[in-house]
């Protein structure tokens, strides 16, 4: 161990592996990624805050990143409990559950658009018990979020799991024979060391809901200034041969995944360092 | 994403009374998640099938019999089986030199390796546009030598690689950073050659993460939407996959054929999750300390 640069050559095919994965990763990802970049720095600044900062592209924001939001806040909260029921209790279906929890990775996005769509409308399975109470979902921001929640679902759940699991059981005895109830074990002990992952899990949520598109365009109605996204958005310039109104906003948001990325990263960090620590 | 998705099946302990909740809050707590992930999850599965199948067994496979969607199938089957491979040799070689070796930046490559996960998909598509499209850097040259990448199958097939690019590497980097480089180096002192190590102690070691990622890549090569529906052009029979056909058919109302042809993607969904419990079963048998 204590000679790195000897022990790094002593397995082949350190240049050979390397050199393709940057090769691979320049052509597939790097350039493409920066012609975006590139085809921005080419407007005059005037023209990249008309395009980004317009009244319809603005509320576009506001639709994606307020349901984002929303939609996380209702993962955040009925993911730990999931998590939570799935870690610790027994019932039958459990591990069928647990399975399908993964679904909205495995499911095509588009499926999942059309199939919220059908079933949230009108004369849908659950539209139609919740229409005569005057709600609606389908083609409402409501719908937006209802997606958004559908596609967000695994990541609270799967980030909490193995850090319930990995919670000692001597944690809560120890609070349990100091007098602690249930509530005050919970609330003191457990809930501090579930936080830190379950903000990560929110976050997580809420890039991926902020960048979805194929399940939401199929429930949002696509108002524009109502229940536009901004994914829509982009893909409307393009088919407008708006070329640099649509790289200009996809700049926007590709900078907000970016700081989205990195939140994200220093989360993990703070939740690896409570739960080892 | 799907790395955090590796569960262990464990039964949950018995526990003392005074170290869980009363019965009324379990059931109670039990119930609402089961209601929850039946809400969201169960239910809009079930209406998939339920739809597909509302005019019957015969409109169902007359929907996956019609022209349109064969050439919509047989697309998706071949841009799977280009892209699939090649970010499966990416993916090998990305996690050999990561995991093998020490050098510097290698925290900022497996960054950037996760780059296309937090790229929203129809970026992902708009990007290949900035470079192969008619107004793009490279559009003129490609259009004045009669070549077409974007609104074409191969921009189909880079869109598609772009968007599953990290699956594979992603799940192998953790895998054989946790079994170090003994087995590899006792095998080379032994005198076993570069690919023969890999493929006889290397390999073995790591069939089922490769698995694991290959089913999520393809899962995932199968089902893009945002990102191929950007470059594609939307050519009936030509250049539109499974859920762009699926998309074309919704918007035309027929339902019926919709949720047809969707129901395939959903067949595919429930065989890649029944897949992947069984890696995870076979990789918990054979790694108990893994994770």
């Amino acid at each position: 161990m204590n000679f790195p640069l000897q022990k790094q050559r002593i397995l082949p095919g350190f240049g050979t592996t390397l050199g393709y994965t940057i090769f691979y990763l320049s052509l597939i990802v790097l350039i493409p990624l920066s012609a975006l970049v590139i085809n921005t720095a080419g407007m005059s600044w005037d023209a990249f805050l008309a395009a980004v900062a317009s009244p319809r592209v603005v509320a576009s924001y506001r639709v994606t990143f307020g349901a984002a939001f929303i939609a996380a806040l209702i993962n955040a909260v009925f993911g730990a409990l999931v998590a939570w029921v799935l870690v610790r209790y027994d019932f039958p279906g459990r591990r069928i559950m647990d399975a399908l929890v993964d679904l909205p990775f495995a499911l095509p996005t588009a499926v999942v658009g059309i199939t919220l769509a059908t079933v949230y409308s009108a004369n849908g399975w659950i539209g139609s018990f919740l229409e005569p109470h005057g709600i609606k979902i389908a083609y409402t921001p409501a719908g937006i979020v209802v997606a958004m929640t559908v596609i967000g679902l695994p990541f609270v759940v799967r980030t909490l799991q193995p850090v319930i699991e990995d919670i000692e059981k001597e944690t809560e005895e120890a609070a349990a024979s100091l007098g602690a109830s249930r509530w005050q074990t919970f609330r003191y002990v457990l809930f501090p060391i579930m936080a830190p992952s379950l903000l990560t899990g929110f976050a997580l949520a809420f890039a991926r809901a902020v960048g979805e598109y194929g399940s939401i365009i199929f429930i949002a109605g696509n108002m524009p200034m109502v229940s536009e996204i901004t994914s829509l958005l982009i893909i409307t310039k393009l088919e407008q041969y708006d070329y640099s109104g649509a790289t200009a906003i996809a700049l926007v948001m590709l900078v907000a995944s970016f700081i989205m990325l990195l939140m994200i990263n220093l989360l993990q960090r703070w939740s690896r360092k409570v739960t080892e620590g | 994403m799907s790395d955090r998705s590796n569960i262990k099946f464990t039964k949950a302990p018995g526990r003392r009374k005074d170290l869980t909740e009363p019965a009324v809050i379990r059931w109670l707590l039990t119930l609402i998640a089961v209601l929850f992930l039946g809400l969201f999850l169960l239910l809009p599965l079930a209406a998939v099938f339920s739809q597909a199948l509302e005019k019957g067994i015969a409109v169902y496979f007359a929907s996956l019999h019609e022209t349109d969607a064969l050439a919509a199938i047989r697309l998706t089957l071949w841009v799977a089986a280009i892209s699939v491979p090649l970010n499966l040799i990416f993916g090998l070689a990305a996690a050999w030199a990561i995991t093998k070796f020490q050098f510097p930046g290698k925290n900022f490559l497996i960054t950037l390796i996760d780059l296309p996960f937090s790229v929203s998909p129809v970026i992902s598509g708009l990007i290949f546009i900035l470079i192969f499209g008619l107004q793009g850097w490279l559009g003129p040259w490609l259009d004045a030598h009669q070549i077409r990448i974007v609104f074409a199958t191969p921009g189909i097939v880079l869109a598609t690689i772009f968007v599953t690019f990290p699956f594979v590497a992603r799940e192998l980097i953790p895998l054989m950073e946790s079994q170090g480089r003994d087995e590899e180096e006792a095998a080379l002192v032994l005198g076993a050659g570069g690919l023969q190590t890999f493929f006889k102690v290397t390999f073995p070691n790591i069939k089922w993460g490769v698995i694991y990622g290959v089913i999520l890549c393809n899962a995932r090569a199968m089902g893009e939407f945002g990102a191929v529906s950007v470059v594609s052009g939307h050519i009936r029979g030509a250049t539109n996959t499974i859920p762009l056909h699926v998309e074309i058919l919704y918007n035309e109302y027929n339902f019926a054929a919709a949720f047809a042809v969707a129901s395939l993607l959903a067949l595919l969904a429930l065989v890649t999750l029944a897949v992947k419990s069984v890696v995870e079963w076979k990789m918990g048998e054979q790694f108990p300390r893994h994770r």
